[in-house]
């Protein structure tokens, strides 16, 4: 877009979008200052869902914090209690009690949250299509993610926030049937995924709106924090699935989609790849566990004490959940409540670039960004 | 000279009063009400029901788009409020007229208050020039084609107003939005619309229709193929001019809220909400009317059916396109939306036009014979040319499509 000429004199006007918008995807208020259709700066203002999460940690036994994780980046659930889980199980191993963690709960660990993966995905390429102007995408990926959530209801009770990830296993076993309707939907899911690459990927308005939009370097992304498919879509082949393997995500063959040029469609693509991926990495661990005789095992979760009193000492834990790095620093005093944790969040950073990447692009363009760095409200703020 | 008004109030006076004769309520007509007050009681009584029937249009139209939206989505749809549905518009309505009329405070009250009703007034307005069966039309005039180019002009109007009224940065942004739209696509769409002037010499719609009559070969779409390229540049040219997806950019959701009626709500939105489903019907009729034989029949054989089959059929069929279009389709940029009628549909409608004039000219001179066209007509020429033409005009198009990297 060329800059408009300046012998005609335009005052600036100042936009404010959001906390209260259809597509600022949750409460961001963007302050645009804006010259007719052209956007001069875009500042984002955050907090509307602000939650005090890390203070109010430092008053709950660990037991209770797992819930408030759920309510960080409520998209992706169960990621998140998976990294929060880890974290406080490094600790203890760390202090010298670890806890012996069933062989089932950790397959299961790793199904449900590579399920969980692919839910906030589709909700990515859904509310995608939402913010350029095509809404069906949006109703055939909330259909597939509904498939997932009613196998989550089956398993644990609850569609949104889980509470389910515990120390030392789940707080259930799996339903007899849950592996036959898992490998039902994912051989359906699969076929779907090429509908969605025909209806939006490669539909040749929606490439005209994201080629070439926002083009972040893998320089700049790494200089601003980026993390998972964000920094992927620039190139960067960065996954800590793969580069710093946690759980037992070692045992799964599974690629890394990266992008070419790190520009708006890159972002989505990774997206829309990734959860191929996941596909692969659920039907392997199902196959593991059937080799090992899992399924009928009774044994999901070891006996943790419910006044888990993690000795003195701090750690931090990074997992990669589908937005990115999520990274939960804890320090015990030895009490049954932290008595600090810190949350880094991969949405908080990707927004940062939200500043420098709008300068001169077009309202339309602003919409097409936020989208495609997906970003969930209540991680930013927490 | 007496004016034309003149002469048609005497006429209608003439004909008030003969109508009172023979109706033979010259007793009971109200002894001390004038003629003039008669007429226009009378007048008003044709225009209620008129927009009455018209304003059945959207009410079926909004009925189509949920239930065709619901198929494109694997939903069902509205299926609640009477059987299958149907009277899930009627109760939206309802809803929409007890709900409280807000202004907003800082609005410019009196065009905020107006606004709804001039979009309204001119989008029910063009529906008197189109003929729907063979022997009525509201308004059988010459200038027919004419007025429906002035008065669809109108709508942007009530859109500025509405927007500028409204005294909300979005609106405003819709309100621009629109205008840079409509006034840009009313370009190409003009053009093509005067391509089949060009043609046929004539704006009467009715004649237009009548001389496509004898069947699908006759229609102005298939005549030669510069009405057909004409046909789609009108067709695409009327979705953007009634803000339909892929060219919804004024009332962008996910953009602009909901851009020029972002501020309205109950009834005054209504109306805009109506005048968008009618427009939407409107001009897909004036394309079925102009490029596809509005009530004629397709084959002369089906020439027994009602002309008011055909005609619905036919629209309702562009309707459906619309539809499908707004299910399916990502939204455009607003660089992008201009540069496709500035540099793509302009430049093919001129050449539309450069054509179309040829054609038009060899046929009333019968330049084609001399020419050498003994075997085949001019327009069976133009045919044969036809697909040179359009990998031509597709390789144009080509260029420069590439995306322009806009990295930070």
């Amino acid at each position: 877009m060329a800059a408009p000429t300046k012998a005609l004199r335009t005052d600036e006007m100042v936009l404010s979008m959001g906390p209260q918008h259809p597509s600022t995807h949750g409460v961001l208020r963007l302050e645009l200052k804006t010259d007719g259709e052209v956007v001069e700066e875009a500042i984002p203002h955050i907090g509307y869902l602000h939650r005090n999460f890390e203070k109010h940690a430092e008053s709950l036994p660990y037991f209770q914090i797992i819930p408030y994780t759920d309510r960080m980046d409520y998209i992706a659930a169960m990621n998140n209690e998976l990294g929060f889980v880890l974290a406080v199980e490094k600790l203890l191993e760390l202090g010298g009690k670890p806890i012996e963690i069933p062989e089932k709960a950790q397959y299961i660990r790793v199904v449900v949250c590579e399920m969980n993966r692919i839910a906030s995905h589709l909700i990515a390429f859904g509310t995608y299509g939402m913010d350029i102007g095509a809404l069906t995408p949006f109703l055939y990926a909330f259909r597939d993610r509904e498939a997932i959530l009613g196998l989550f209801e089956d398993i644990c009770g609850a569609r949104l926030l889980y509470n389910y990830i515990r120390f030392g296993g789940v707080s259930r076993d799996l339903t007899p049937d849950f592996h036959h309707k898992l490998r039902r939907f994912l051989s359906k899911f699969e076929k779907n995924i090429d509908t969605y690459n025909t209806l939006l990927t490669n539909n040749k308005i929606f490439l005209e709106r994201t080629k070439g939009v926002a083009v972040v370097s893998v320089d700049k992304a790494i200089q601003y924090g980026w993390t998972g498919p964000n920094l992927r879509g620039s190139g960067m082949k960065w996954d800590l699935r793969k580069d710093e393997p946690y759980s037992i995500y070692d045992r799964f063959d599974f690629e890394i989609p990266v992008g070419e040029t790190g520009d708006c469609w890159d972002r989505y693509k990774v997206r829309m790849d990734e959860m191929r991926e996941s596909v692969r990495i659920v039907r392997q661990a199902l196959d593991q566990m059937e080799e090992k005789g899992l399924l009928d095992d009774p044994n999901y979760a070891a006996k943790v004490s419910a006044k888990l009193r993690p000795p003195v000492g701090e750690v931090y834990y990074r997992t990669e959940t589908p937005r990115g790095d999520l990274g939960f620093y804890i320090q015990s005093d030895g009490t049954n409540v932290p008595s600090r944790i810190k949350v880094r969040s991969p949405c908080f950073t990707a927004l940062s670039a939200m500043r420098e990447l709008s300068r001169g692009l077009l309202v339309a363009d602003i919409i097409a960004i936020i989208g495609s760095i997906d970003i969930v409200m209540g991680e930013i703020d927490r | 000279m007496k004016h034309p008004i003149e002469t048609a109030a005497e006429q209608i006076r003439a004909t008030a009063a003969e109508a009172t004769e023979t109706l033979n309520l010259g007793g009971a007509w109200p002894a001390g009400l004038p003629l003039e007050t008669v007429i226009l009681l009378t007048l008003a009584v044709i225009g209620v029901v008129a927009v009455t029937l018209v304003a059945g249009i959207p009410i079926v139209l909004v009925l189509m788009e949920r239930k065709v939206s619901a198929y494109f989505q694997n939903r069902l749809g509205p299926t609640r409020v009477g059987p299958w549905g149907l009277l899930v518009t009627l109760a939206d309505g309802i809803k929409l007229i007890f709900k409280e009329d807000m202004v907003p405070p800082s609005s410019d009250k009196k065009l905020f208050r107006l606004a709804p009703y001039v979009v309204f007034a001119s989008s029910f307005a063009v529906v008197a020039v189109i003929p729907p069966f063979q022997s009525t039309v509201i308004g059988n005039m010459d200038l027919g084609l004419f007025l429906y180019l002035a008065i669809s002009s109108l709508i942007v109007l009530g859109i500025i107003m509405a927007g500028w009224a409204s005294n909300s940065k979005y609106s405003l942004f819709g309100a621009l939005r629109a205008a840079a739209q409509i006034v840009s696509y009313e370009i190409p769409l003009g053009l093509a619309v005067l391509m089949i002037v060009m043609t046929t010499g004539t704006l009467n719609m009715q004649h237009l229709v009548m001389d496509q009559a004898d069947g699908i070969h006759a229609w102005y779409m298939f005549r030669h193929p510069f009405l057909f390229i004409g046909a789609f540049i009108y067709f695409i040219s009327a979705v953007a001019e009634v803000n339909r997806t892929p060219f919804d950019l004024p009332e962008a959701e996910s953009e602009i809220v909901a851009g020029f009626h972002t501020e309205y709500s109950g009834i005054r939105f209504a109306y805009f909400f109506l005048a968008e489903y009618a427009n939407a019907f409107i001009v897909s009729a004036i394309c079925a009317t102009l490029f596809m034989g509005g009530w004629a029949a397709p084959f002369p054989f089906l020439s027994g059916v009602p002309g008011v089959v055909w005609f619905l059929g036919k629209t309702m069929f562009l309707v459906f396109i619309m539809m499908w279009f707004r299910w399916t389709l990502p939204r455009v940029r607003v660089d992008q939306l201009m540069s496709v009628c500035w540099k793509y549909f302009l430049p093919i409608s001129f050449v539309n036009i450069l054509g179309a004039g040829v054609l038009a000219l060899l046929e009333r001179e019968e330049l084609g014979a001399q020419l050498g066209g003994t075997f085949l007509s001019a327009d069976a020429i133009s045919w044969i040319a036809f697909p040179f033409v359009l990998a031509i005009l597709g390789w144009i198009a080509h260029q420069g499509t590439e995306p322009v990297s806009r990295s930070s």
